[in-house]
């Protein structure tokens, strides 16, 4: 199969690639960013997804399927820029794929969609609401990214659409929106909570979206790993200090004496859990995770 | 015995090991329940538990070995103490040991140290979906139906019972687990509440702040007593309607009232070990 991977310079990208060539897939990957050494088959095309040479590229090569990987969190760009990465982007994929006969199209989604906040139950299934609009505002623009995605459902319907909404990714790669949060010797904590956090392998990530391309399953999807561990057990797993701080005082020292700069909002991801249910896929796809929760952090934590 | 209970006690520690939860290689179950923790509270409890209170407790074997299950009890005494030793009970007290697992109070979770307390010992957050997940991974549910409007009852009232929830009831129905009536005697006498501030509570984010002839809604020593009654089945998917439901819950409601009764008798007669017969114990309501 030909398949198009977008932002594929990017951490997951890159091991998405790799497993798509050596499964025999023929691969092109679109990306801003540059990737000097990419795997021999990579048919690399130095773009921007929402820029007109990204539509030739769809034009003249006719994947039979679209990965869409390329949006931002606050870690990595901030305000109007990714506004625009995220949903621009996601609608120029959307549309070129419609035009030019893609018969797939899978979005990379992730479970923070559905916020985290005292009242809010463990094992989100698919049908909950996405209550990180009100928790954190930041993340409005992939909530919405991600419903702008799932409408293709019904305004393509002749498109296989797929939203896959991955728990936090941990793994040797070090990258990622939990690698970065745990990058430093001494990781942040609320003095008081101990909330869950649910993760999972890069490979294990890469090897849900393999088998969703070969399957084309249809719909929105939860997709998790091992069972959630709290925050305490990762931060010593993963062998970090944790710096357990009142909420007043954390405020004012995030992003100083080396810990990790967090949006408003950000927080609430520190006292409350987002636990996801991923049984709907795994039933409908047979997928199974690879590696445990220390097997993950471990690779994390020796890489 | 020690005058500081130690705060792991092997005892303690072996029945947390027989419980038939799944827990991980870490001692945690799926929903961040902590043996570790467990083993703590329950070896802090203990003394509380049989000294304090000097807790009876009758009918234990309507509580099902195994599988689910739901505790459904009335409420007493500024705070939920008697969720604390109805919890106690079927740990104790039950063979094998079974951990009740209750639906805290929102603002519970809301706090610093309550939220990571509640969580790591399976009392999770009141709110339907864990409810059922709960259920239909064959728990122990305890459950109040009259929630904090029964825990702010006054020390008058202390035996009566104020509207129950219909919630609990579609949840049996809809998960197909049996109903064990608890009533609970004694938490009004430990914890007399004399007023209850609303405006302190909003402040501190509770629904309310008890108060007791000692300022504190601290208990004072009080022997308590647990009465489980028989199970009771009630037929249907969960989604009858109103009246059905209402209907069904007044049941549950009866015998957890004649419960009481019977409970507060015994307790005034000093007849605490005579012999008695459970209400509804002959066939019942169902």
């Amino acid at each position: 199969m030909k398949i198009l991977v977008t932002g594929v310079a990017g951490r997951l990208g890159r091991v998405l690639a790799r497993r798509l060539l050596a499964d025999g897939h023929s691969v092109l990957g679109i990306d801003r960013r540059p990737w000097p050494d990419p795997p021999r088959g990579l048919q690399m095309f130095p773009v921007d997804i929402r820029k007109r040479p990204a539509e030739d590229v769809f034009r003249k090569h006719h994947p039979e399927a679209v990965v869409h990987m390329a949006t931002v969190t606050h870690f990595q760009r901030s305000g109007e820029e990714r506004y625009r990465i995220n949903l621009n982007g996601t609608r120029a994929v959307f549309d070129h794929a419609a035009k030019y006969g893609v018969g797939h199209v899978l979005f990379v989604g992730r479970h923070t969609y559905y916020g985290a906040a005292a009242d809010s139950p463990l094992y989100h299934t698919e049908a909950d609401p996405p209550m990180a609009v009100a928790t954190f505002p930041d993340l409005a623009d992939l909530v919405a990214a991600d419903l702008y995605a799932g409408a293709a459902l019904w305004r393509h319907p002749e498109l296989c659409t797929t939203v896959l909404r991955f728990v936090y990714t941990l793994g040797p790669s070090r990258r990622g929106t939990l690698a970065s949060f745990l990058r430093g010797p001494a990781v942040p904590s609320v003095f008081g909570f101990d909330p869950l956090f649910q993760f999972m392998h890069d490979e294990d990530v890469v090897d849900a979206i393999a088998i969703s391309l070969q399957q084309r399953v249809r719909g929105v999807y939860n997709v998790t790993g091992p069972a959630p561990v709290p925050l305490s057990l990762l931060i010593k797993t993963t062998g970090r200090k944790e710096v357990g701080l009142p909420e007043l005082l954390l405020g004012r020292v995030l992003g100083r004496f080396g810990l990790p700069k967090l949006p408003v909002g950000a927080v609430n991801h520190l006292k409350f859990p987002v636990v996801i249910d991923g049984s709907h896929f795994r039933d409908t796809t047979g997928f199974e995770h690879r590696f445990d929760e220390d097997q993950t952090m471990e690779s994390f934590r020796w890489a | 015995m020690p005058l500081l209970p130690s705060l792991r006690s092997p005892e303690i520690a072996e029945r947390v090991d027989r419980l038939e939860i799944p827990f991980s290689r870490h001692g945690l179950d799926a929903y961040g329940l902590d043996k570790a923790e467990l083993t703590r509270f329950f070896t802090i409890l203990r003394p509380l538990y049989r000294r304090y209170f000097s807790m009876r407790t009758y009918g234990l074997e309507h509580v099902p070995d195994r599988g689910r299950a739901m505790l459904i009890g009335n409420h007493s005494g500024g705070v939920a103490l008697d969720g604390a030793l109805i919890w106690g009970a079927t740990f104790y007290e039950k063979e094998p040991p079974r951990l009740a697992q209750g639906m805290a109070e929102k603002f519970l979770a809301a706090a610093p140290f309550s939220a990571q307390w509640t969580a790591k010992t399976g009392q999770l957050t009141g709110l339907p979906e864990h409810a059922r997940r709960l259920l239909n991974d064959d728990r122990l549910l305890m459950v109040f139906p009259e929630g904090a409007r029964g825990t702010a009852k006054l020390y008058p009232e202390r035996h009566s019972l104020v509207r129950f929830g219909t919630g609990f009831m579609r949840l049996a129905l809809s998960t197909g687990s049996p109903i064990v009536p608890v009533a609970f005697i004694g938490g009004g006498e430990a914890i007399p509440t004399i007023h209850n501030s609303r405006t302190l509570g909003r402040l501190l984010g509770a629904p309310y702040v008890p108060f007791t002839p000692w300022i504190v809604a601290l208990p004072r020593p009080t022997a308590c007593q647990i009465y489980y009654g028989p199970a009771m089945h009630f037929d249907g998917d969960g989604n009858e309607a109103d009246e059905v439901i209402l209907e069904y819950v007044d049941q549950v409601k009866t015998r957890i009232a004649a419960m009481i009764e019977l409970g507060v008798d015994r307790r005034n007669r000093g007849a605490l070990d005579e012999p008695f017969e459970f209400p509804g114990a002959e066939g019942g309501a169902s």
